[in-house]
């Protein structure tokens, strides 16, 4: 437990630490701070003209929409293009379909093994890119979102905005998380992989690769991709405990930082303090469910002549920690990460339960850029009904909350639930998800209900044990990432674009803080209420029923 | 058009920092200052490459302390846990397989890693008391003094993560290494 | 105005038939989620008939799942109805008198006909004689007459309608007791105040406010998110080889969306209207009322809303050289005529007594001079404003200066000074005080607490009027105000993002009651006034705004309480239903009933019957509104999301476990 404690002092606050100077100094570089740099990215893409939420939301469905043809065609191709030094042959086309997708939309959903399915130029030129670009996508979308509430002209340029993220934000970071974690073992090499004779005069073949550089934006990311399939559980992708260490510094980093940039753009620091709070409030439970849950020993050996003193290890990595876990299961799935340092699928049931709720909140800091903006809409639902609570017609900000940006929110509010329980509904239902399933019972309920609340939120993580590589798998779940990814970003703009049109009222003390305590516990409901109690009857019927049914 | 032509300058600008550029700095500086590790931590005997210190390799003599059971069978190129749940019936049959290989019995209970499954199937470690569990069999079967290979275990012993990860582990190849050594 | 007590039974007797009325489709439809709560009480409807017909299911427990749905959507149109139903008895008084107005109309030629008031067109010229109703709303054009408008504004006390001026609007149904007018009809038939009235009452022309849509929006949201949990959860039982009955099902989806807070929206607006109606002030929409709980700046008059409307004499300051005695006297003598109260208080603080002498002549008070006095043999006295008695004759420098710097302290102090001057000479000046209402300090005070500036309008030089601001603790002021000033400070604040209130009655305070966000007319201004305001206030009482605000404050408050209260509840509906559902397929799950409800059907019947009868229950706090101190924000939410979202999570707890007890201890599940 001491150790449980230290180590999630050590990650989280030591994050949250680095994320304040992180904030201010993306606010500083979004609010055009570096002229010379912004110089150089206007030339880069022939002139960056000031855009409305519609022009900025065209430039960012254009840049997107090739971003998934040329690696859509660069998977497809692989095996006729170089750097392919196992041979990797072509892959089906409904998984290139799901894994342009999953990598378009920042999700990193894997239905496949990475060190047997794509070749070296397929990971670093195409899904490795998609990590810079898409990471880069959610970070514009968030510095144009809070130039339209910080009662800026316009929301800015997005071929500037994505090459700030990605050349001052993303690539600095990258350097240096990959530099480190190769220094500890991950490997960096263009070479194919090593055969060796092992002690016992067996013949071991070792995936290996350009794994370094995959890793480190994978974590920054908030992609999670794995370079190698069970992701940051191989010992190649995560080699020790500081290796872990960073990675999870780093999947956090920058959704810290986007609170705190947000924060800064829009004037209102307190604010941002307040939503920090609540996110991190609600990591704290969750961490704190997930670590105590997973003390449980493993169910599976109680008939066993077996010491269980640690808790449940099935599906863990010694050199990483007992607390580990748990602690990367809740954070990989606050943020919208997906990375895994611990086998999800076997995890304790409740512990189970936890990365999912993580998943259908999805603003526990969440996202790059993206996080923040989910966030965005629980605020304006919250600022609704306290508005209304203390007298006024709502508003957020000055901005009056009004029909219009009601059913924005909404219908984006309502895409989650209805993604995530009518996919999980209609696989539960049929032999689509029914016949591919690696548990039986209710956990294999949760292996169905995990793989759309990942695709949904972006997230990627999975109870692997399912058999997705099927064609309705594929199909299925990329559609629900596109749909997951562009619905939440767009609506939040346009909201702002309608807000930006109102006249702006002035803030007295008869209206509602956003600033304080008090908007805070309400925030903290409505996310509650808005984010859990849809899927209570789901939770239900997966790890709750496992739990009660065969845990003892 | 108004769109399309900055998305594909866009396009090339970040391919060639983010992609060309960025991966192009991160090799040469891991293979300039750690060239074994970023080689995927090669251990070669007698110029004879025998595993990677970070991949689990099968063991399956007596003579050897053996790994944590993996479910892709130790393969290196398709790694992969068991992802089966804790309460799997599929997963108390693995593990009943594993506790008699062990010959365990409620008197000698098994320490847990031992049975568990690993993340990847490649965990390169098992803990010491693991280590411990097997030092009687392999010093049998090598026919050392038990305590003598106790010394080896406990000398390859090391907390993964000082304070903030105690519980102290021993790499598995390292250790068999050791004591192919011990041997010669 | 009467109100009828919340539960009377002439209101609530037609209200329960009402209620039946409402479940026209064309109506329901209006409000989504009780729409949806009647569609799929009509499919258990069906269902429950086909399996009777069939002989299968549960008769006794369908059966009585369809009665709570169809009760639960009965209970919204009623409160509704309730609601309406309040003012429809209004409504209808107010309906007898318009059919039963005849007018006398002027023809070309001067004669008059006598035709039903319905056929009165714009323009025409009507005669009211005492003792006849006015016919139509329009503008007195000719004479002067005292007007009865009880019926209007329930206050007998008869006001003085003329031509001319700011008190030329007349309304009909308002009854003439002396003397008789020309009135030229200002209002089409079926638009007049009459008509406007009748419709606001009934609440026939409501319309959704901006923000009950965006609720509305919400409410559906919430509906169709819930739609989905409970319509995926048929595959999911599936999935566990089981399945779930369809009328259990739509109990809990009934139960899980917003059907408290739907079933009351409406009747929560109206009622905020009615609160309004009731307080004797007529909003023309909702939307004003909702503005009213947004204002950030109010602009009162001074006079009659922040000091009585009639100043006091409160010292004679004589000039040097002159006997206070002599003043006193002077002013007493020629203030004996004078009987308006600022006369009379001077006469008052002179030590009062004595009647006029028999050979004075008084001299009133006119327009050309702004002087009163009183002419006797050998003595003039008169009295008015310091530069109109200077006017009157020639007087030394040093006295003049003397005036001066005394009228000056006056003016300091917030006072009017009042010049007094006999045959020729200077006397010294009356210091007339104005009088801060009792109370309205702290008015302001909880005002600025609730963040609204309150900024006093005067025509006195800005001396005074900071001297009173002062005193009475505005915010602001706008001294010597014209009504472009009073245009040009309301712009400034509304650019500022605020929304700003005011009231007026004059023809030339129209613009800036246009202007205002919220602008309360005074029943006795002029038409131009009462057509700018977007509320009319029957009682003329400036003072009312405060109140007001309060109201559409109230108003907002109690819809989002209602809102928190009806979504947490879900909590404990989903411990009620839930487990009940799921125990069928994992047993294990009957650990979820943490309310231990004896049975599952019992459990859903519950739950079922608690949705439903919530409702009426809160039927009062809709009515009356939440109550509404002044605050800051955060303390008010604070207080409304203790009280309406932890009691919200608790109350269906324990209301759910005591009507499973009756529901075990009864059999019927």
């Amino acid at each position: 437990m001491f150790t449980a404690i230290l180590t999630v002092i050590l990650i989280v606050g030591g994050t949250a630490l680095l994320a304040w100077p992180l904030g201010k100094y993306m606010a500083a570089l979004f609010s055009g701070r570096f002229a010379a740099a912004d110089g150089i990215f206007t030339r880069a893409v022939g002139g960056a003209p000031a855009q409305d939420w519609k022009q900025y939301s065209l430039a960012l469905i254009a840049f997107n929409a090739l971003m998934f043809v040329f690696v859509f065609a660069m998977l497809a191709l692989q095996h006729a293009l170089p750097l392919n030094p196992d041979g990797q042959g072509p892959a089906s086309l409904d998984l290139v379909f799901n894994t342009a997708s999953s990598f378009t939309t920042n999700t990193n959903l894997q239905h496949y093994s990475g060190e047997s399915t794509w070749s070296y130029l397929a990971q670093l030129g195409g899904l490795m890119w998609l990590q810079f670009v898409s990471a880069a996508t959610g970070i514009a979308a968030l510095a144009a979102l809070a130039r339209g509430i910080g009662e800026q002209a316009s929301m800015g340029n997005f071929f500037l905005d994505l090459q700030r993220a990605s050349f001052c934000v993303l690539l600095p970071l990258a350097i240096i998380v990959a530099c480190f974690i190769a220094l500890r073992g991950v490997p960096m090499t263009f070479d194919g992989a090593a055969t060796v004779t092992t002690l016992e005069g067996a013949v071991q073949t070792i995936a290996r690769g350009p794994a370094a550089a995959f890793v480190a934006i994978k974590q920054l990311g908030t992609n999670g991709g794995g370079f190698f399939g069970p992701n940051s559980t191989h010992p190649l992708e995560n080699a020790d405990f500081w290796t872990n260490c960073f990675q999870m510094v780093s999947l956090i980093i920058i959704p810290m930082a986007c609170v705190w940039m947000f924060g800064r753009m829009i004037g209102r620091i307190k604010h941002a303090g307040v939503v920090f709070g609540v996110m991190a409030v609600l990591l704290l439970v969750k961490m704190t469910a997930a670590i105590g849950f997973e003390t449980a020993p493993t169910q599976a050996f109680a008939d066993l002549p077996v010491a269980q003193d640690v808790g449940n290890l099935e599906g863990k990595e010694l050199r990483l920690g007992a607390t580990t876990g748990p602690l990367w299961a809740v954070l990989t799935t606050s943020t919208s990460n997906g990375s895994v340092g611990a086998m999800h699928d076997s995890l304790n049931p409740l512990t189970g339960l936890v990365p999912m709720a993580g998943m259908w909140l999805n603003e526990t800091f969440g996202g790059v850029g993206v996080g923040m903006i989910n966030m965005f809409l629980y605020i304006m639902v919250a600022v609704f009904v306290a508005g209304m609570m203390v007298g006024r017609t709502p508003e957020y900000l000055g901005h009056r909350v009004e029909g219009r940006e009601m059913r924005l929110a909404v219908l984006a509010l309502i895409s989650h639930p209805v993604l995530i329980l009518g996919g999980t509904a209609l696989f539960a239902a049929t032999a689509w998800g029914a016949g591919t399933l690696n548990n039986a019972g209710a956990h294999g309920f949760s292996e169905i209900l995990y793989e759309f609340s990942s695709a949904a939120a972006n997230n990627g993580s999975g109870f692997e044990g399912l058999g997705d590589n099927t064609v309705p798998w594929n199909i299925a779940t990329g559609l629900v990432m596109l749909i997951g990814r562009y619905l939440p970003i767009i609506v939040p703009l346009a909201i702002v674009g309608s807000l930006m049109a109102k006249r702006r009222s002035a803030e007295s003390a008869g209206t509602l803080s956003v600033e304080g305590g008090t908007f805070g516990v309400m925030l903290f409901i409505t996310i509650l209420i808005f984010g859990a109690l849809t899927f209570f009857p789901a939770a239900a019927l997966g790890p709750v029923a496992e739990h009660l049914t065969l845990m003892r | 058009m108004t769109y399309l032509l900055p998305s594909l300058r866009l396009w090339l600008v970040t391919m060639l920092v983010c992609v060309v550029g960025y991966a192009a700095l991160v090799y040469g500086l891991a293979q300039t200052f750690a060239p074994y590790r970023a080689n995927a931590s090669i251990i070669e005997v007698d110029g004879r490459a025998v595993g990677s210190e970070l991949v689990a390799q099968d063991f399956t003599s007596a003579g050897y302390f053996w790994p944590r059971p993996s479910a892709a069978d130790y393969d290196g190129m398709g790694a992969a846990g068991s992802n089966l749940s804790p309460t799997s019936q599929d997963l108390a049959a693995r593990a009943a397989e594993t506790v008699a290989r062990y010959g365990a019995t409620p008197d000698n209970p098994i320490p847990a890693d031992l049975v568990a499954a690993s993340g990847g199937g490649l965990d390169p470690h098992i803990s010491l008391a693991g280590a411990l569990y097997q030092a009687e069999r392999v010093a049998e079967a090598r026919g050392l003094p038990v305590g003598r290979v106790r010394d080896l275990v406990q000398d390859a012993a090391f907390a993964p993560g000082s304070i903030f990860a105690p519980e102290p582990i021993v790499n598995v190849l390292q250790l068999n290494l050791a004591l192919d050594r011990l041997a010669q | 105005m009467q109100s009828a007590s919340l539960f009377e039974r002439a209101l609530v007797v037609p209200a329960m038939r009402d209620a039946v009325f409402k479940l026209d489709p064309r109506t329901m439809v209006r409000n989504p989620v009780m729409f949806t709560t009647a569609v799929v009480a009509t499919v258990a409807t069906v269902i429950l008939v086909r399996n009777l017909s069939a002989g299968t299911g549960d008769p006794l427990f369908e059966g009585q799942l369809v009665f709570w749905l169809w009760l639960t959507v009965l209970f919204g149109n009623f409160a509704e109805a309730l609601a309406e139903g309040r003012g429809k008895a209004q409504a209808q008084s107010l309906r007898q008198t318009k059919d039963q107005l005849v007018a006398l109309r002027i023809g070309r030629n001067g004669a008059t006909e006598q035709i039903p008031a319905t056929q009165l067109r714009f323009g025409d010229l009507v005669l009211v004689c005492e003792g006849q109703q006015i016919p139509a709303d329009g503008e007195v054009v000719a004479g002067v007459a005292s007007v009865n408008e009880a019926a209007i504004t329930g206050e007998s006390a008869p006001v003085i309608r003329e031509a001319g001026g700011d008190r030329s609007a007349v309304t009909a149904g308002t009854t003439v007791i002396s003397d008789e007018i020309r009135v030229k009809v200002t209002a089409e038939p079926g638009s007049g105040f009459l008509d406007r009235m009748i419709a606001l009452v009934e609440g026939a022309s409501r319309q959704k406010t901006p923000n009950e849509i965006a609720l509305t929006i919400l409410l559906t949201g919430l509906t169709l998110i819930f739609l989905v949990a409970v319509g995926t959860l048929p595959a999911f039982a599936a999935y566990a080889g089981g399945s779930i009955a369809v009328p259990v099902l739509i109990a809990l989806f009934v139960a899980l969306i917003p059907t408290t807070i739907s079933g009351l929206l409406s009747a929560i607006g109206i009622a905020g209207m009615d609160r309004l109606i009731r307080f004797n002030v007529l909003a023309k929409s909702g939307r004003a009322v909702e503005a009213a709980g947004d204002i950030g700046t109010l602009l009162l008059d001074k006079t009659g809303t922040i000091t009585i409307g009639d100043r006091q004499a409160s010292e004679f300051v004589p000039l040097p050289g002159v006997a206070e005695a002599d003043l006193v006297a002077a002013a007493r003598l020629s203030s004996l005529a004078d009987t308006t109260p600022e006369g009379r208080s001077i006469v008052a603080l002179a030590g009062g007594g004595e009647d006029l002498p028999a050979n004075a002549e008084p001299v009133p008070f006119s327009a050309q001079t702004r002087v009163s006095g009183i002419d006797l043999p050998e003595r003039i006295i008169r009295k008015g404003a310091v530069d109109a008695v200077l006017k009157l004759g020639a007087h030394p420098e040093a006295a003049v200066a003397d005036l001066r710097r005394i009228t000056d302290r006056i003016a300091q102090a917030g006072g009017t000074p009042l010049a007094v001057v006999e045959n020729d000479r200077l006397l010294g000046a009356i210091h007339l005080k104005d009088v801060i209402k009792a109370g309205i300090r702290e008015r302001f005070v909880e005002l600025r607490r609730m963040g609204i500036r309150t900024v006093m309008i005067t025509g006195d030089n800005p001396l005074t009027a900071a001297a009173i601001a002062a005193e009475a603790g505005v915010d602001d002021f706008l001294a010597e105000a014209t009504p472009e000033d009073k245009l040009a400070y309301i712009r400034k604040e509304q650019a500022e993002g605020k929304l700003v209130a005011m009231c007026g009655d004059g023809t030339n305070d129209a613009p800036a009651l246009a202007q205002s966000d919220v602008g309360v007319a005074m029943n006795t201004g002029t038409q131009a006034a009462r057509e700018a305001g977007n509320m009319v206030d029957l009682d003329s009482d400036p003072t009312k705004l405060i109140e007001v605000v309060g109201i559409g404050k109230q108003l907002l408050m109690t819809r989002g309480s209602l809102t928190t209260f009806s979504i947490a509840n879900d909590v404990a509906k989903y411990f009620a239903i839930l487990p009940a559902i799921l125990v069928v397929l994992y047993p294990a799950l009957g650990a979820l009933n943490v309310m231990g409800l004896s049975s599952p059907s019992s459990a859903i019947l519950s739950a079922i019957i608690f949705n439903a009868i919530i409702i009426p229950l809160l039927v009062p706090l809709a009515l009356q509104g939440v109550r509404y101190r002044p605050m800051p924000a955060a303390s008010q939410l604070l207080r409304n999301l203790a009280i309406y979202g932890a009691g919200g999570v608790i109350a269906p707890f324990i209301g759910i476990k005591l009507i499973d007890i009756a529901v075990a201890a009864l059999g019927l599940a």
